[in-house]
């Protein structure tokens, strides 16, 4: 791990970071102008291709792919941004939008220019509620100053910029269900194709990218794509924020490249600095919840966008880890994780809706001491016969769901057994709250 | 076998509630332009019913439907939908407590029990005086803060179960000590009615 100098995080903790004087006296709206000045958006677009910029929210797939992929003889674009951040235990773009909102803002006016969109739709999540006064009152000054509206900086290209709040479900992270979200529906999930780049929001050509990574795209036109290619390994390029939470001494929202492990992310002094009270790691689960679990063993994945798979994992996800101790009960994680998704499954396709409260059951069984061997087997046969990857489903909320549980099992099977055994048959059974 | 939704539809039945005003319809108004349709309107129609009375009712998802020319059903859909809004009466302060993964590791159970032990409500329950409202959300997004709660727009971070009652009966807890924006806020913060 070399020695690292934060891109995204620079203006945290900076007096005043959200104020748009402070956030120019720093360079900032440098690229913008860079950018309307001496670039076409084909130009932008080529750059942020070229750098390979893979999106942050979980999926993965480059950004400036995507764009391309808007048809060329388009009217109307829009782009849409996902603020929607509800896998927990993510934090990343909130500290972005609390600290630093004009970065994300930068960011957009470059994305929209580059694929000509008309209008701006920041989907912000409803629990965000101070994060929203800070950002509305980012945009209200970007307005003020010339970066939003008509003709911006006298370069002839118009963008609107608006604030949706949600109504609070996970599932409007999923980028057709956010679409039609701000559409005034129900947050379900689209069959695609048509993809949003075709047929998206108001049936418009639609770019849906997550925050994060537009806070990169500044950065890449400042400094050019071969600078931010040279970070981190190949096929995982560019600065990158990763959270650590849970019993850990420093709990937090950490920059690095993609070339750091999850042991240095707990231990080392620049990030976790180790386990509070000194106590052992059971698991960790690195990329959200529906990404998977790896256990006290296997601490030096890489946090890039391939190892996680070498470790059962769907994938990086939003690099966010939750570290699990020594004194924690893997059964409550597992009720944990399958609670989440039995709540956030938003009830379109049958085997999701009914796979992750059947999953739920029988976690809330097991956490209640009245688990029965059969149920781990049983779990692990749920979580295959759902989900998007097996073709089942439209959205991959369920293949979320699946990772976590079967990782969670596979792994700490024989812990599971052991709190099975050690039951006392029938006492808690009675106690039961969920009756089958 | 009957699935119960989790807590969805907990509480006492519909609320028929009030009518819209002009002042909130035009505030809702304001959103027309933003938009292709009106039908996307619907969830800044909401946050800005919600704040005004507190909870989305049974006449005001009507109005509402005639303001967005949508049938009322579609209205009602999107209400029980998403989990932020709530369809029967809430306290002035709505409490909630996050219940995430690192928020439950970290001990957000007994934070939720000390809210109930201190308050004498359970979840979705309102207190006898009107003043409080429990609920519980999935990620707060505060997980290095963990546990956290929020009463109404305010955050709490890093709490301790020793600290709730303090919280609780601090009378100007939901103070944001921010600028706030009234874009999503109801007629009645302004006394605009």
């Amino acid at each position: 791990m070399a020695e690292y100098e934060p891109i995204l995080l620079k203006n945290v903790g900076k007096e005043g970071s959200a104020c748009i004087q402070v956030y120019k006296a720093s360079g900032g709206y440098g690229a913008l102008e860079k950018a309307l000045k001496t670039m076409t958006p084909d130009d932008v677009c080529q750059e942020v291709k070229k750098a390979d910029l893979r999106g942050r929210g979980g999926a993965g797939f480059p950004a400036g792919v995507k764009w391309g992929f808007l048809p060329a003889d388009r009217q109307v674009t829009y782009l849409c941004v996902n603020a929607d951040e509800s896998e927990p235990p993510t934090f990343s773009n909130r500290v972005l939008m609390e600290h630093d909102p004009h970065s994300l803002l930068e960011g957009i006016i470059i994305a929209g220019y580059a694929t000509r969109a008309t209008a701006a739709y920041v989907y912000m999540r409803a629990e965000f509620t101070e994060q929203f006064h800070i950002m509305q009152r980012a945009v209200d000054d970007a307005y003020a100053s010339g970066y939003f509206g008509k003709n911006i900086l006298g370069s002839g290209y118009d963008l609107e910029c608006y604030i949706h709040r949600g109504g609070g479900a996970y599932v409007c992270g999923e980028e057709t269900g956010l679409i039609e979200s701000i559409e005034g529906k129900r947050g379900w999930p689209r069959i695609k194709p048509p993809f949003p780049a075709i047929e998206g929001l108001f049936g418009r050509p639609t770019v849906v990218n997550n925050v994060e990574t537009l806070c990169n795209v500044p950065h890449i036109i400042e400094r050019g794509a071969d600078w931010f290619l040279a970070i981190g390994p190949q096929g995982s390029s560019g600065p990158k924020l990763f959270c650590v939470s849970g019993p850990v001494n420093r709990p937090g929202c950490y920059e690095c490249s993609m070339d750091i492990t999850v042991r240095e992310l707990i231990e080392s002094d620049r990030f976790g600095c180790g386990m509070r009270d000194g106590k052992k790691v059971k698991g960790v689960l690195p990329g959200g919840v529906s990404m998977g679990i790896i256990t006290g063993d296997e601490l030096d994945m890489k946090m890039d966008f391939a190892d996680p798979a070498k470790y059962g994992l769907l994938g990086l996800g939003t690099a966010a880890a939750t570290v699990i101790n020594e004194d924690t009960d893997i059964r409550i994680v597992l009720r944990n994780v399958a609670r989440f998704f039995a709540h956030e499954s938003c009830g379109q396709c049958t085997q999701c809706r009914e796979g992750t409260s059947w999953l739920y059951r029988v976690a809330e069984r097991l956490a209640a001491g009245a688990g029965r061997l059969q149920d781990l087997d049983l779990l692990a046969d749920l979580s295959v016969s759902m989900g998007m990857m097996p073709g089942l489903s439209i959205c991959g909320l369920s293949d979320g769901a699946t990772f976590g549980i079967k990782t969670i099992v596979s792994k700490f099977r024989d812990e599971l057994e052991g709190y099975i055994r050690a039951q006392t048959p029938g006492k808690a059974e009675a106690a039961l709250s969920i009756v089958n | 076998m009957a699935w119960k939704a989790l807590d969805r539809n907990d509480g006492p039945p519909r609320a028929e509630g009030d009518r819209l005003s002009e002042a909130v319809k035009a505030r809702i108004r304001v959103f027309f332009d933003r938009y292709e349709t009106k039908r996307a309107v619907l969830l800044p129609a909401l946050h800005i019913v919600q704040d005004e009375f507190g909870y989305v009712g049974w006449r005001a998802m009507e109005d509402i439907a005639e303001l967005l020319e949508l049938p009322p059903s579609e209205v009602f859909d999107a209400v029980t939908f998403y989990t932020y809004f709530w369809t029967h009466p809430r306290g002035r302060k709505v409490i909630t407590v996050c219940r995430s993964a690192s928020c439950e590791v970290m001990g957000s159970e007994g934070i939720l029990a000390e809210c109930k032990n201190v308050l004498g409500i359970s979840e979705h329950q309102t207190t006898p005086d009107g003043n409080y409202s429990l609920q519980t959300e999935e990620c707060l997004a505060q997980c290095d803060h963990a546990p956290c709660m929020k009463i109404n727009e305010r955050t709490y971070s890093c709490v301790k179960v020793s600290e709730v009652r303090g919280i609780l009966e601090d009378p100007n807890n939901d103070r944001l000590d921010i600028p706030r924006s009234d874009l999503y806020d109801g007629a009645k913060r302004y006394g605009a009615v």
